[in-house]
């Protein structure tokens, strides 16, 4: 059974777009899901919806996320947060922006042991510098009693690592954690995510719009284009036949760093219009169907 | 190391300012027109009596000579002797400073509770009517002025409904067993709360009318930053980890959003103190404003010199206590 199931969730910017078109996924334990799609095809906007965090300027407006088999949007915000707290974390994007200057590192790792699950101060101190080891981080103590600004982007990136797993949660969303980061750190940070899911056993949902990190790290994969799912298939049968046209163009178009000479191939406009009226053909039902309904 | 070099630097560039702020307060008071001996003979006093008081109190020197002379005492403590009560102006400023400190720092703690409160309720309705309501109320508090909401204070809750005292710092009557000039403080140390109720009953419309524009000022700028502060992702992180809206609001967004309000509040907190003149008159307390505006009234120069200079002391301190707490606030300030 899948420890996340999404069931057709739709997501509208208030008086506005769609910008989630009945999306459907199931994430196992300890599973890798990729979400890829150009920007905009709302990817980070089903993590951010998993995790209870949707700007206020959005609204679900159907669908269900089934959390270990229970329905977070039919949940009192208060249950649903605590469970999201207990048993998700997230890997932000940009790690300067996502530890408060204000405290020290080792407090924003061990809050949520201690006020949320109950730790003690002197259990989750400790859990907190066996972390840091774990991301590779000499000379934990200092970090962690050192201010974010004090440290390095790569630095920082490895510490919210270090805290999503704090918890040992079920589930992680990582959003993009490698885009902010400079290429030459790029890949050893998802060296590190990927042997700290394996060695975890956490089920990961994988916000990318990079292919090749798609191929590295991921078993399951969902394209997206304007907020519709246009393929949901695994990875080794994505990249050996992908079904859908765009999904092909998508990986057609990702850049070869084996082969320079290789050139760009941009996603053609006959599949961009293609899948655009794919995505417009399933508003027009999707309208009908309310219609005959009220 | 890095405060006590900057409350080193500060306290340079202070006397600096002082120096300034005597030899502007010195000569405008001699130049506007008015002449404190013609206030202290009776009519009719002959050109003789004049120039006799004249220069008994050194008036007939050139103007010059005089500011020297009243430097050099400046300088070794003596502000010289007040025309009025002939009773030296050190002691008279010194001995009124605490009613006016107790009145400033009261209406302070007051408007940092209701601005205070008035942000985190506005953020914590952000987008919704509680918020407008928020934002309405700031507004009415900012566009009156402190001496209209004493006005109205004393029409509602010392004439309609009698709850507070409209004037004086404390009833006549009472016995006062105070060494000090803080009544408010020592009545607290001594453990004499009915004194301190007494106190309170008389200090708090003063004290609330200069605090509700401050409040305004700090409920606007607080909110404002605190909604800033709300969407950053160091928040946004910290909702995913199971923390509630309130935990959210005042443990990660606070203590940043607090930073660039403090400034702020530094600044306007001096025009607080500036306010003290009027709404001590108004309410007949016995501080420093009130007695600023009998020495202007009677021509009393070596007084208002004295109150201006003290005046210029407490806002450079305030400036200097604010420009502290931000660096022991900031992180990133405290290291650099």
């Amino acid at each position: 059974m899948s420890f996340l199931a999404i069931r057709n969730l739709s997501v509208r910017l208030k008086n506005g777009p769609a910008l989630l078109r009945r999306v459907s996924l199931d994430v196992a334990p300890g599973e890798v899901r990729g979400l890829v799609g150009e920007s905009g095809a709302g990817k980070s906007m089903i993590g951010k919806a998993v995790l209870g965090i949707l700007p206020p300027s959005v609204q679900i407006t159907e669908g269900e996320i089934l959390l270990d088999g229970t329905d977070l949007l039919s949940l009192p915000a208060k249950e649903s947060r605590r469970r999201i707290g207990a048993s998700c974390a997230l890997i932000p994007q940009d790690p300067l922006t996502a530890l408060n200057p204000s405290h020290r590192i080792g407090p924003q790792i061990t809050d949520r042991l201690v006020d949320i699950l109950g730790w003690t101060r002197a259990a989750a101190d400790a859990r907190a510098r066996d972390l840091l080891t774990e991301v590779q981080i000499a000379d934990p103590a200092r970090v962690l009693r050192s201010y974010p600004h004090e440290l390095s982007g790569g630095m920082r990136q490895r510490i919210l690592i270090a805290s999503a797993f704090a918890a040992e949660p079920k589930l992680i969303v990582a959003d993009e954690p490698t885009t902010a980061l400079d290429v030459t750190v790029q890949k050893q940070i998802l060296r590190l995510i990927a042997g700290m899911q394996a060695r975890h056993g956490t089920a990961l949902l994988f916000v990318t719009h990079d292919l090749g990190v798609v191929s590295k790290v991921c078993q399951q994969l969902s394209v997206l284009y304007s907020g519709l799912v246009v393929e949901d298939s695994t990875v080794a049968d994505f990249f050996a036949s992908p079904r859908h046209p765009y999904s092909a163009a998508l990986l057609a178009a990702t850049p070869k760093y084996t082969d320079p000479d290789a050139g760009l191939h941009p996603v053609p406009d006959a599949v961009i219009d293609a899948v655009r009226a794919e995505v417009a053909a399933f508003d027009r039902t999707l309208a009908k169907g309310v219609k005959t309904h009220g | 190391m890095q405060i006590l070099r900057l409350t080193i630097l500060r306290l340079l560039t202070t006397l600096v300012t002082l120096a300034g702020v005597a030899v502007i307060v010195f000569f405008v008071i001699r130049v506007v027109p008015g002449n404190p001996i013609a206030m202290m003979l009776p009519p009719g006093a002959t050109e003789a009596d004049i120039a006799r008081l004249s220069a008994l109190y050194g008036l007939d020197q050139p103007l010059v000579t005089q500011f020297g002379i009243w430097l050099g005492g400046v300088v070794q403590g003596d502000f010289g002797t007040s025309i009025t009560t002939r009773q030296p102006v050190l002691d008279l400023v010194l001995g009124r400073l605490p009613a006016t400190l107790e009145l400033s720092i009261m209406a302070l703690v007051m408007a940092v509770i209701i601005g205070g409160a008035a942000a985190l309720i506005g953020t914590r309705g952000r987008g919704t009517r509680t918020e407008g309501a928020v934002d309405v109320a700031n507004g009415m508090a900012l566009s009156v002025p402190d001496f209209l909401w004493g006005l109205v204070l004393m029409l509602v809750l010392g004439v309609l409904f009698p709850v507070f005292h409209i004037s004086g710092r404390v009833t006549p009557s009472l016995d006062l067993p105070f060494v000090t000039n803080f009544y408010l403080f020592e009545s607290l140390v001594r453990l004499r709360f009915d004194l301190w109720a007494d106190l309170v009953a008389h200090m708090f419309m003063p004290a609330l009318a200069l605090a509700i524009p401050l409040a305004a000022v700090i409920g606007q700028l607080l909110k404002q930053s605190l909604k800033e502060t709300m969407n950053l992702d160091y928040v946004t992180l910290a909702r995913t980890k199971g923390y509630g809206e309130t935990h959210v609001i005042l443990r990660e967004a606070l203590r940043n959003a607090v930073l660039p309000t403090l400034t702020l509040v530094g600044v306007q907190f001096t025009f607080l103190i500036g306010g003290t003149v009027i709404i001590e008159r108004l309410f007949s307390y016995e501080g420093l404003g009130n007695m600023a505006i009998d020495a202007v009234i009677n021509r009393d120069l070596p007084l208002i010199q004295g109150i201006v200079i003290l005046f210029a002391v407490i806002f450079t301190a305030v400036n200097l206590i604010v420009d502290l707490a931000y660096a022991v606030l900031n992180p990133r300030l405290r290291h650099a």
